[in-house]
């Protein structure tokens, strides 16, 4: 077998790492491509912010979500979000514990690609619920009410999953930039610039001692974000498998549901790496083994996928249930058969050329698969919400589900807060873990004396 | 003039493997109160300036069992004491059902006590600290390695800690003022 490409390029050293990294924030000028691109994820973001506001003027009716459609495009959009997240808590922290030591050119934008994917999830809920200004109700807090929420309720377990979730992410994103905050405070010119970063830094020194409960913490935290993110797609798909729905009431979910996760937010990672890594010049950190190794992760991932389809629909006929048998009848020829299909070939078909290794190295195809990947998990939680839901067990109540405008624009507007989000982070934080990096370096061993 | 008190004294290396054997040299010679600084967590560094055990995974244990403990209760007094339904005369205390919450209050409160207690431990946030003083010290997050041994060990003494830390052979030595 040949010997993998290398994680860092030869020939780089703790200086030109750490020069190379903090350049892209503290001397590359704003480019115009930047402007632009940020300029049209800020406009959608605006659109969103539009399309919330009408929301609250006039109410969930402005969606298409009617009885007996009554998750619509806000579930589907929130499960296809917090999957995608759920990669960039993979490549930090299991990563980290499997000593994958490749993650550490892309766990930095993978963390703030969770944070991001996470905080657009969390909206959907949230204005799904008909009174978004009582969402807080769900939390367990003393009231004059003498109300408490219902904590036999997968959907409370879902806030707390979430927001747990959102937490954690967030501490160890924060944490893993420490050092490298106070790198920027170091070496930034700017002195506005050097007292923001100096207070984020929070006066981090590099003390061997700080160091060692750093390490500690840090693995620590890894090894609680493990099961933490393994855990939170599992309750999202017992959002659905609790119910008796035909198409949730399935116990193949929780790892379905992750391993789709997973999927996706790896799906995401390469559409952000391949063109980060080429307009910044990051070929040298983010190198193919980089690419080979996120494809083959989706590639397995892909697979089990697949598996999980493929039980779902044997279940529906050993099952010997006719609501079932109807179930996967309704998917294969019902009104949304095409969807269907499309999801087949978008999740199990086409990425099945990543067992290329040409092509598992190629920029352009991988960018292709990834948005292929991208377009097959949001089609597989349609179908999963809509068709299940849109032909249940009394065929009086039957119903069809048709997103109106103001579903689109909430789902793409989200599309453009991740971005206008991944924009500032690129232009404002190293993008890559600066102190990881060096780690990598050959300099960092301790030669024994 | 009013002569600057001293707060230690600095010596700057060039790599991971200098700065473990001056500490080595140093710890050894009998200097207890010192520090090194390093761009990147060196495992060998610690244990080379007498820093054996922290108190982090203790505190984390500490904040998971509290998490644990807490999310559970929570969840039995409300459904059992505070707001009881009874539904289909099924059990109160329905623990299967509460399991979820209580490993998320467990993972969320462990996660907490790990970041804050490493903070708190380290003493931080502390924005001023004398080594900023030294202006090579910038160097600390890049590629420049430091050992310092602070004016309170007993040991310390201007001229002969100067000299003790020459034998170490570094590219420079500061003093720290304080």
């Amino acid at each position: 077998m040949d010997k993998p490409a290398p994680v860092i390029e030869p020939g780089h050293t703790f200086a030109t790492v750490t020069d190379k990294i903090s350049s892209i924030v503290l001397t590359r000028p704003t480019s115009v491509g930047w402007l632009i691109g940020f300029g049209i994820a800020f406009m959608l973001t605006m659109m969103l912010l539009f399309a919330i506001s009408y929301l609250f003027v006039k109410g969930v009716g402005i969606w298409g979500v009617n009885i007996p459609i009554g998750w619509g495009f806000a579930i589907v959009n929130f499960v296809w979000w917090i999957g995608i997240g759920h990669a960039g808590t993979l490549i930090s922290a299991i990563l980290l514990l499997l000593r994958q030591s490749w993650r550490n050119s892309i766990n930095r934008f993978a963390e703030a690609m969770t944070l991001f994917a996470v905080s657009c999830a969390g909206l959907f809920p949230v204005l799904h619920l008909g009174r978004p200004w009582l969402a807080y109700w769900l939390f367990p807090y003393p009231n004059t009410m003498n109300y408490w929420p219902q904590f036999r309720s997968p959907l409370v377990w879902d806030v707390f999953a979430v927001s747990t979730y959102f937490t954690i992410s967030l501490l160890f994103w924060f944490i893993g930039l420490l050092p490298d905050l106070a790198t920027l405070r170091d070496r930034s010119e700017n002195r506005i610039a050097k007292i923001i970063y100096g207070m984020l830094a929070m006066g981090w020194r590099g003390s061997a001692r700080h160091w060692a409960r750093y390490e500690t913490a840090y693995l620590l935290l890894a090894g609680l974000a493990t099961p933490l993110v393994l855990s939170v797609h599992t309750v999202v798909s017992f959002d659905f498998a609790i119910g008796v729905v035909p198409g949730w009431h399935t116990a193949i979910f929780p790892p379905y549901f992750v391993a789709g996760a997973i999927y996706s937010g790896f799906a995401m990672v390469l559409m952000l790496a391949i063109p980060i890594r080429k307009i910044y010049g990051l070929e040298d950190f983010i190198t193919e083994r980089h690419l080979n190794n996120s494809a083959m992760v989706m590639l397995a991932t892909g697979l089990i996928v697949a598996y999980g389809y493929g039980i779902e629909a044997f279940m529906n006929w050993y099952s010997g249930n006719r609501y079932d048998a109807f179930l996967l009848w309704n998917r294969l020829h019902g009104p949304y058969s095409f969807f269907y299909y499309m999801l087949l070939f978008c999740n199990i078909g086409l990425p099945q050329v990543l067992w290329i290794k040409r092509l598992r190295t190629n920029p352009v195809w991988l960018f292709f698969v990834s948005f292929d990947i991208l377009v097959g998990m949001w089609l597989e939680r349609f179908i999963i919400v809509v068709v299940s839901l849109h032909r249940d067990f009394l065929n009086s109540s039957w119903g069809m589900y048709y997103p109106t405008r103001w579903d689109w624009m909430t789902y793409v507007g989200t599309i453009g807060m991740f971005l206008a989000a991944m924009f500032l982070f690129l232009r404002i934080l190293p993008m890559i873990s600066i102190y990881e990096m060096r780690i990598l370096l050959p300099e960092a061993e301790v030669e024994a004396e | 003039m009013k002569r600057q008190r001293i707060y230690g004294l600095m010596a700057e290396f060039d790599s991971p493997t200098t700065l473990v054997a001056a500490a080595h040299k140093t710890h050894a010679a009998g200097y207890k109160k010192i520090d090194a600084y390093s761009p990147i967590p060196i495992e060998e560094l610690a244990e080379a300036i007498g820093f054996h055990h922290n108190g982090v995974p203790l505190v984390v244990l500490v904040g998971g069992i509290l998490g644990c403990v807490s999310g559970y209760a929570m969840q039995w007094w409300i459904h059992t004491v505070s707001y009881p339904l009874n539904i289909g005369g099924r059990p109160l205390n329905s623990w299967p059902a509460f399991i979820v919450v209580t490993f998320e209050m467990t993972i969320l409160f462990a996660g907490l006590a790990a970041v804050f207690g490493m903070l708190a431990l380290n003493g931080l946030p502390m924005p001023y600290h004398p080594v900023f003083n030294v202006p090579r010290f910038a160097f600390a997050s890049k590629d420049r390695f430091f050992l310092i041994i602070f004016s309170s060990d007993p040991m310390y003494s201007n001229t002969e800690t100067r000299a003790f830390l020459e034998t170490l052979q570094p590219r420079s030595i500061s003093e720290v003022p304080g």
